[in-house]
């Protein structure tokens, strides 16, 4: 089928829990295979997103690599949408954002129990922290937020079904948890 | 003939003295609120519950119900506007929901649902709140505090304690403790107090009680705040 609705989807500062919600959506995958193309996701190892329908984004935002790609999936995707409470909020992850950063690398990489060989990691290939965990809304416009820990493989079949047939997407009440 | 007001075209009959959210309650009218209790002296803070009475916004748990007052309660433009106050709240404190005992049955979080909230919107404070773990059987987590009053106004009125208050300024703010050391061990607070159960979030939690209720049977997950609620304010301490 010609002109597929394309996706890309990406877990930043996730655990993939969103990703796995999707697949979650069992044999109805081969409905919506039928009506979408997945773009760059960590299901097809497309590196680079281009021209795309919907960009899902799971996870916040916590290093300068997150940065680019949240980036790069706002300029190549005309629906940017926060899957999941760590896009929302920054979730599990942004508890760091209590403590200074350079602690939370000691504790970690120099000081914790059991570290061997302390060292803090510095290869010119690591992308840097950033001071704290952002919500993926204060980085790039989102359009749509799809609350949940993560949000049930139901809430991706409405939103996805509600976007591609033309309708408004809504969430009924007992799609709505923020846990 | 009985004084009545109506909201929302409802005509709903009340007694002198009550609030607008004393008559709403007893008449079955779910309005939006969090700090307002029914067995506590209104506080009129959170203003979630404002509602729009002969043209002007006026807070439902403080305002007197009036003879032939024409209330608007559940309009767009209302749960807009609360909605934004409960985003306001989400991003003042840490609620984060997935790790939170209280999850399933939060007044804050069922608020949020019944608003159809999906987002928090603003940029996140992330400010730092401490933990109060000292005492044997409650636990203090004020990154979920909102302030709301409601365990100082119990431990005052109904405990006779006065345990809780709130101190500070704006982002500052915070829940204390009326002991010497400032640790809620030292207080005179006891398990069964009615101040360790009023909080409408995580702020105030029992040890030892938390995820008892499995995912599906809490409070709020098939039934929205504007059903269980008022069930619960007419059912709550008899």
């Amino acid at each position: 089928m010609a002109n597929k609705t394309r996706v890309a989807t990406v877990s930043l500062a996730g655990c993939f829990g969103c990703h796995m919600s999707l697949l979650d959506i069992d044999e109805r995958m081969l409905q919506l295979a039928e009506l979408i193309e997945f773009d760059r996701s960590p299901l097809t190892d497309i590196e680079h997103c281009t021209n795309c329908d919907i960009g899902l984004i799971e996870g916040g935002v916590c290093n300068s690599e997150n940065v680019h790609v949240l980036r790069e999936f706002r300029k190549n995707c005309k629906i940017l949408v926060a899957v999941g409470a760590c896009a929302i909020n920054g979730g599990l992850p942004s508890l760091r954002n209590f403590i200074p950063l350079e602690e939370c690398l000691a504790e970690a990489y120099l000081d914790g129990i059991g570290v061997e060989n302390p060292q803090i990691p510095s290869d010119p290939e690591l992308p840097l922290l950033l001071n704290k965990v952002y919500p993926i809304h204060e980085v790039v416009k989102i359009d749509y937020f799809l609350p949940g820990c993560p949000p049930s493989a139901d809430v991706f079949w409405k939103f996805l079904t509600d976007l591609l047939d033309g309708r408004e997407p809504s969430l009924p009440y007992e799609l709505v948890h923020y846990d | 003939m009985s004084k009545t007001i109506t909201i929302d075209s409802k005509m709903i009959p009340f007694q002198e003295g009550q609030t607008i959210m004393e008559a709403a309650t007893a008449a079955g009218v779910y309005i939006p609120h969090l700090c307002h209790h029914p067995e506590f002296t209104p506080h009129g803070s959170c203003k979630l519950c404002t509602v729009n009475v002969n043209g002007r916004g006026c807070t439902a748990c403080t305002y007197p119900a009036i003879d032939g007052q024409e209330i608007l309660n559940e309009t767009k433009e209302l749960n807009d506007d609360r909605r934004k106050i409960t985003q306001m709240l989400f991003v003042e404190g840490n609620h984060l929901c997935p790790g939170c005992e209280k999850s399933g049955n939060c007044q804050l979080q069922a608020v949020g649902y019944y608003l159809n909230m999906l987002d928090n919107h603003f940029a996140h404070f992330f400010a730092r709140r401490d933990l109060d773990a000292s005492h044997p059987d409650v636990l203090i987590d004020r990154n979920r505090c909102i302030f709301c009053t409601l365990c100082v106004r119990a431990s005052r009125e109904k405990d006779g304690k006065d345990v809780f208050a709130i101190s500070g300024r704006g982002i500052n703010k915070q829940l204390v403790f009326n002991s010497e050391s400032g640790q809620l061990k030292d207080t005179g607070l006891g398990v069964n107090d009615q101040a360790a159960h009023i909080c409408p979030t995580g702020a105030i939690l029992i040890k030892r009680t938390g995820f008892t209720v499995p995912i599906g049977e809490r409070r709020f997950d098939h039934n929205d705040i504007a059903e269980t609620g008022l069930e619960q304010e007419h059912s709550d301490h008899g």
